[in-house]
C-alpha cells in the first residue's frame, strides 16, 4: 500500500457569524490521501468541499474560524502546528491551484518573480538556480516560451496559460501533496482536458497524490482513482471511482450520476434531485438529506446516519442499503 | 432589538409590515450604526439651532459691551466675549443661520447644476458628453478651493460670493459622479425596456435613470455639505466672506485670531463648532455609504 | 513606458491651452474696468488711460493673449502695482518656500496615513482600527486654519517650543505642515484601510499565503503593492487640497509663501499677481498629477500598454 500522504480525521470547521454566533460548515469529515494517486472531492457548491480543503491548508482566517479534530500531513499534525511551522509546509509539503488562473496571480508582478518567489521561500538556490528551475518548471508543464512567459505579466497570458503557471509554481518545491480546488472549472472544454492530463502526468511522473476538488463528475471519471462523495458538510459516501459510477449507494449520489447526460442514452427529461442545500445556520436535524430524498422515512429525520462499510473501500451515510430503499418504493 | 425595531417602524413612518421593507431593512441597518446616528441626532440639533438661533441668544449678538471686552468663559458669558465685548456664544448660536445656511445652498446648488450636466452627459454621450467632460477637466485642473478663491477674486468678496464660488467648485465633481452613475443604470434592462416601448429621452432620463443614481448623490451629497461648510469657513477665513460685523463662524474665528495670546477662546469655540459639525456630516455620510453599499454588507 | 509618458504629456497640452485662456480671460471677467480699479477711484481720465495702454487692455485679445502667454513663457509675469516690482521678482523668493512647506506636509501625511490604513486593515474590526478610523474621521473633519492656530496656540503661545510664524528657521515649518498635511492624511488612512481590505480579500493574496510566503511578505509585497495603485491616485487627486491649503496655512502662519501672496493680491486687486499665481498653481497641480501618472504607470503594467 502507497504511504498515506494526508489523513483528515472528524474535521470540524466553523465560523463566525455576527458577535456570538458560530455556524458549522463541515463536521465530523475523514478521508485519506495516498501518494501517486488522485482523489476526488464531489458535492454540490456550498457542502463544504472547498471548506476542507482551506482548513487542511489552514489558510481560514483565524479570527473567524474554529477547526477542531485531526489533520495528519505528512507525519505532522496540522492544527498542533505553529504559524511558522505551518508556513513552511505551505508550498512546500503540500501545494494548492484555484479555480480562478487569472485572479489567483497577482496581477502586478511578473510571473517570474512570482515563480521566484515560491521557490527562494523554501530553497536555498542562487539566483541563477531559481532562473533555471523557473525555466524548467515552466517547461515542465508544457509553456512553449517560458524564457518569454517568466517577463510576462498574468493579463498577457491566457486562463489556460494561467493555471499551468499556477501548476508549475505550486509543483516548484515537489511537494507530495497537491491540492486542486476545482482547477478547470473556469476554462474552456478542451484547455479542461489538457490541464487535466497535465496533472495525471504529474502524478504518473513524480507520484504526487492529488486531491481533486470539483463538482464536476465528468472530471472525477476521467482521472480521479477515489472518490469522496460531500453533502452539507458530510461526507455520505466514498469508493473507488469504478465502484462509485457502477454501484452508487447513497441516494444522493446516484441522483448526482443520473443527473448528468450521457452519449448514448436517450431520456425524456433529464432528472435532477429536487429542492436545494439546505442553509448552514439551518441544518435539518437527522440525515441532511432526507428533506430532498425520495426514500426519507420517519428514522431519517431523527438520527444522522455515520458513515459505514458497506463493502472494501465502499463507505456509505445511508439508514437502509439499496435493497431496503427498492423494496420501499416497491410497497407504496 | 425590540427598541430598534420600534424605532425603525418610528423613523419610517409606517406599521410593521410582515415582510422586511427595502425602507425598513436600510433604516434598521442604518441605526445599527451608532457613529452615524450621533451624527444625524447632531445634524438635526443644529439644523433646529440655525431655525430658532436668533431668537434663543443669551445676549443679542451685535450687544456691545465695553465693561467686558475679550473675557474669557465664564458663568456670565459660557464662551467669553470678542474685541468689542460682544458675547462669543450668541454670535455663534446666531451665525449658525448664516454659516450652515451659506454652505448648504452653495452644495444644493452646485449639486443641482452637476446632476443636470452629468445627466445630459451619460444619457446623450458623444459630442455632448465630451463637451461637458472637458469643461470638468479645466474646472478640475483648479487644485481644491482655488477655483472657488479665483471666482470671489473677480466678483468680489461677500457672503453671496462665496456661495457661488463654492457651488460652482461643487458643480463639476457632482457631474462626473452622476454621469458615472447614469453610464452604470443605461446598462441595466429597465432602461432598455423603458426605452424600447418608446419613453421619450426625457421621461426616460427622469423616470428610469435618475432614481437609479440617487443612491450616489445621497451619499456624496452628504460628504459634500461638510467640505462645503469647510471650504465656505476657508473662505470668510481669509477675509473674502463675511464682513465683520456679520455674526459668521468663519468671521468670527478669523477676527478672533489677532487675539490668539490673550483670548484664545475666541478662535476655539467656532472652530470647535464647525469641527463638529463636519464631523456630524461626515459620520452621517459614511454610515449612508456603508448602509447603501451592498459590497460592503 | 517613454512612449506612456510622452503620450501623458501630449495629452496636456490642449487642456493646458484651455486654462492658461480661461485665467487669461479672468482680467477681462472682473466687472468694471480693470484699468479703473487699478488707478483708484480720484484717478484722471488720462491715469486710467494710461494703465489701460500699459496692461495692453487697447490691443485685440489674441494678441493680449499671444503677449501674455509669451511673457509667461519668457519670465516677464507682468507687473506688480503694490509692490512696484514685476511679478517674477514678487514670485522667485517665495516659490520655493511653498514647494518645501509643500513636499513636507505631503511626505510625513502621506506616511503617516498609509501606515495608520495598513494597520487599522490588518486588524479590522479591532481596537488598533477603531482608533486609526476616529483619528482619520476626525482629520477630514477638522478646518486646517483652526488646526494651525490650535497648534500655534498650544505649542508657540503656550509652550513656546516653535515661533509662532514666519520660517527663518526650520522649526517654522513644523506646525504648518501639520496643520496642511492632516486632511489628506485621514484621506490616505481611509483609502488606505478600504483598499486593504479589498485587496486582502483577493485571490492572489490567498495563493501567496498558499505559496508559503509569512503574512509579512503577504501584506507588504503582494496586497500593498496593489493597494499603492489607489493610494496614488487618490494622493493625486488631494495635491489640489494640499495646494489650496498652503493658501490658508500659509496665511496662518505669516508664512511668505506663494499663498499668502495670493490671498494679498486679491486683498489690493493686484491682478496680474492674481493671474500669474493662478496659472502657477494649476500648473504645479497638473505637473504633481502628471508625475502621479507616471508612477501609476511603473506600479501598474496594465495601465502601460494600452
Amino acid at each position: 500500500m502507497a504511504e498515506t500522504l494526508l489523513e483528515v480525521k472528524d474535521l470540524t470547521t466553523q465560523f463566525k457569524r455576527g458577535k456570538k454566533d458560530w455556524i458549522t460548515a463541515v463536521s465530523g469529515v475523514s478521508f485519506q490521501v495516498r501518494a501517486g494517486e488522485i482523489v476526488g472531492l464531489v458535492g454540490e457548491s456550498g457542502c463544504g468541499k472547498s471548506v476542507t480543503s482551506l482548513s487542511v491548508m489552514r489558510l481560514h482566517s483565524k479570527d473567524t474560524t474554529r477547526i477542531s479534530g485531526d489533520i495528519v500531513l505528512g507525519g505532522k499534525h496540522v492544527l498542533d502546528l505553529s504559524d511558522k511551522e505551518m508556513q513552511s509546509m505551505r508550498g512546500n509539503d503540500v501545494s494548492m491551484i484555484f479555480q480562478e488562473p487569472m485572479s489567483a496571480l497577482d496581477p502586478i508582478m511578473r510571473i517570474g518573480d512570482q515563480l521566484a518567489e515560491a521557490i527562494t521561500l523554501h530553497t536555498d538556490l542562487s539566483k541563477d538556480e531559481v532562473h533555471k528551475r523557473s525555466v524548467a518548471m515552466l517547461k515542465s508543464v508544457g509553456i512553449p516560451e517560458p524564457e518569454m512567459t517568466l517577463k510576462n505579466y498574468p493579463h498577457e497570458l491566457s486562463g489556460g496559460m494561467c493555471q499551468r503557471v499556477m501548476i508549475a509554481m505550486a509543483m516548484s518545491c515537489e511537494p507530495k501533496l497537491l491540492i486542486a480546488d476545482e482547477p478547470t472549472t473556469a476554462l474552456d472544454v478542451t484547455i479542461q482536458a489538457q490541464i487535466l492530463a497535465l496533472m495525471e502526468q504529474i502524478r504518473r511522473e513524480r507520484n504526487t497524490g492529488i486531491l481533486l476538488i470539483t463538482h464536476d463528475l465528468g472530471v472525477v471519471a476521467e482521472i480521479c482513482s477515489r472518490v469522496i462523495v460531500m453533502y452539507a458538510g458530510h461526507v455520505v459516501e466514498e469508493a473507488p471511482v469504478d465502484e462509485l459510477f457502477k454501484h452508487p449507494q447513497h441516494p444522493y449520489t446516484q441522483g448526482l450520476i443520473a443527473s448528468v447526460p450521457r452519449l448514448g442514452r436517450r431520456v425524456h427529461r433529464l432528472p435532477s434531485i429536487p429542492g436545494s442545500v439546505p442553509d448552514l445556520a439551518a441544518m435539518p436535524d437527522g440525515c441532511r438529506f432526507a428533506p430532498r430524498c425520495k426514500y426519507a422515512q420517519e428514522e431519517c429525520r431523527a438520527t444522522d446516519p455515520a458513515l459505514v462499510k458497506i463493502a472494501d473501500d465502499h463507505t456509505c451515510s445511508c439508514l437502509f442499503s439499496e435493497k431496503e430503499r427498492e423494496e420501499m418504493l416497491a410497497h407504496e | 432589538m425590540a427598541d430598534t425595531k420600534q424605532a425603525a417602524a418610528a423613523v419610517s413612518g409606517e406599521e410593521l409590515p410582515k415582510a422586511q421593507s427595502p425602507v425598513k431593512q436600510f433604516v434598521k441597518k442604518f441605526l445599527r450604526r451608532k457613529t452615524a446616528v450621533i451624527g444625524l441626532l447632531f445634524i438635526i440639533f443644529i439644523l433646529i439651532i440655525a431655525v430658532i438661533g436668533p431668537h434663543i441668544t443669551p445676549y443679542d449678538p451685535n450687544e456691545y459691551d465695553y465693561g467686558a471686552i475679550l473675557a474669557g468663559p465664564s458663568a456670565k458669558h459660557i464662551w467669553g466675549t470678542d474685541e468689542f465685548g460682544r458675547d462669543v456664544f450668541s454670535r455663534i448660536v446666531a451665525g449658525t443661520q448664516l454659516s450652515l445656511g451659506t454652505a448648504l445652498t452653495a452644495s444644493v446648488l452646485g449639486t443641482a447644476v452637476g446632476v443636470v450636466l452629468g445627466l445630459i452627459a451619460g444619457f446623450f454621450g458623444g459630442l455632448v458628453d465630451s463637451f461637458i467632460m472637458r469643461v470638468c477637466d479645466v474646472m478640475f485642473a483648479f487644485p481644491g478651493i482655488l477655483l472657488a478663491i479665483a471666482i470671489v477674486a473677480i466678483i468680489g468678496p461677500g457672503i453671496t460670493n462665496i456661495m457661488i464660488g463654492v457651488a460652482v467648485f461643487t458643480v463639476p465633481s457632482f457631474a462626473r459622479i452622476i454621469r458615472g452613475a447614469v453610464l452604470e443604470v443605461r446598462g441595466e434592462l429597465y432602461v432598455e425596456v423603458a426605452q424600447s416601448i418608446g419613453c421619450k429621452p426625457m421621461r426616460t432620463m427622469f423616470v428610469h435613470i435618475f432614481p437609479g443614481t440617487m443612491q450616489a448623490l445621497i451619499v456624496n451629497f452628504t460628504m459634500n455639505v461638510g467640505g462645503a461648510i469647510l471650504s465656505a469657513s476657508s473662505l470668510s477665513f481669509l477675509g473674502f466672506g463675511a464682513s465683520v460685523t456679520q455674526a459668521e463662524w468663519g468671521a468670527i474665528l478669523s477676527q478672533g485670531r489677532n487675539y490668539l495670546a490673550i483670548a484664545p477662546h475666541l478662535v476655539l469655540f467656532p472652530g470647535l463648532v464647525i469641527f463638529l459639525t463636519v464631523l456630524a456630516f461626515n459620520l452621517f455620510g459614511d454610515g449612508l455609504r456603508d448602509t447603501l453599499d451592498p459590497k460592503l454588507n | 513606458m517613454g512612449k506612456y509618458v510622452v503620450k501623458r504629456i501630449l495629452s496636456m497640452i490642449p487642456l493646458l491651452f484651455v486654462i492658461s485662456v480661461v485665467i487669461f480671460m479672468f482680467i477681462h471677467l472682473i466687472p468694471g474696468d480693470p484699468a479703473r480699479q487699478i488707478a483708484g477711484a480720484d484717478a484722471t481720465i488720462g491715469e486710467v488711460q494710461a494703465i489701460r495702454e500699459e496692461l495692453g487692455l487697447t490691443k485685440p485679445l489674441v494678441t493680449q493673449y499671444v503677449e501674455w502667454v509669451g511673457g509667461f513663457l519668457t519670465g516677464d509675469m507682468g507687473v506688480s502695482y503694490t509692490n512696484n516690482t514685476t511679478v517674477i521678482e514678487l514670485l522667485t523668493p517665495r516659490l520655493p518656500i511653498t514647494i518645501y512647506l509643500t513636499i513636507c506636509s505631503i511626505t510625513w501625511s502621506a506616511l503617516l496615513g498609509i501606515i495608520i490604513g495598513v494597520v487599522a486593515a490588518i486588524n479590522r474590526g479591532k481596537a488598533l482600527d477603531l482608533i486609526g478610523m476616529v483619528i482619520a474621521i476626525a482629520g477630514i473633519s477638522l478646518p486646517n486654519f483652526w488646526l494651525g492656530l490650535q497648534l500655534m496656540q498650544i505649542f508657540s503661545v503656550n509652550m513656546g517650543i516653535f515661533p509662532t510664524g514666519g520660517v527663518e528657521t526650520w522649526q517654522g515649518y513644523i506646525l504648518p505642515s501639520l496643520a496642511m498635511g492632516a486632511g489628506i492624511m485621514s484621506i490616505l488612512a481611509r483609502v488606505t484601510r478600504s483598499s486593504m481590505i479589498e485587496n486582502l480579500g483577493k485571490d492572489y493574496i490567498r495563493t501567496s499565503r498558499a505559496k508559503g510566503l509569512p503574512e509579512s511578505k503577504v501584506i507588504m509585497r503582494h496586497a500593498f503593492k496593489n493597494s499603492s495603485i489607489d493610494v496614488i491616485t487618490v494622493t493625486a487627486l488631494q495635491i489640489g487640497a494640499l495646494i489650496a491649503g498652503s493658501v490658508v496655512v500659509e496665511t496662518v502662519f505669516s508664512i511668505p509663501g506663494m499663498g499668502r501672496l495670493l490671498v494679498d493680491s486679491i486683498g489690493y486687486r493686484d491682478y496680474e499677481v492674481v493671474q500669474a499665481l493662478i496659472l502657477f498653481f494649476s500648473l504645479e497641480y497638473m505637473v504633481i498629477n502628471l508625475l502621479a501618472d507616471v508612477l501609476y504607470g511603473v506600479i501598474n503594467p496594465r495601465v502601460r500598454y494600452e
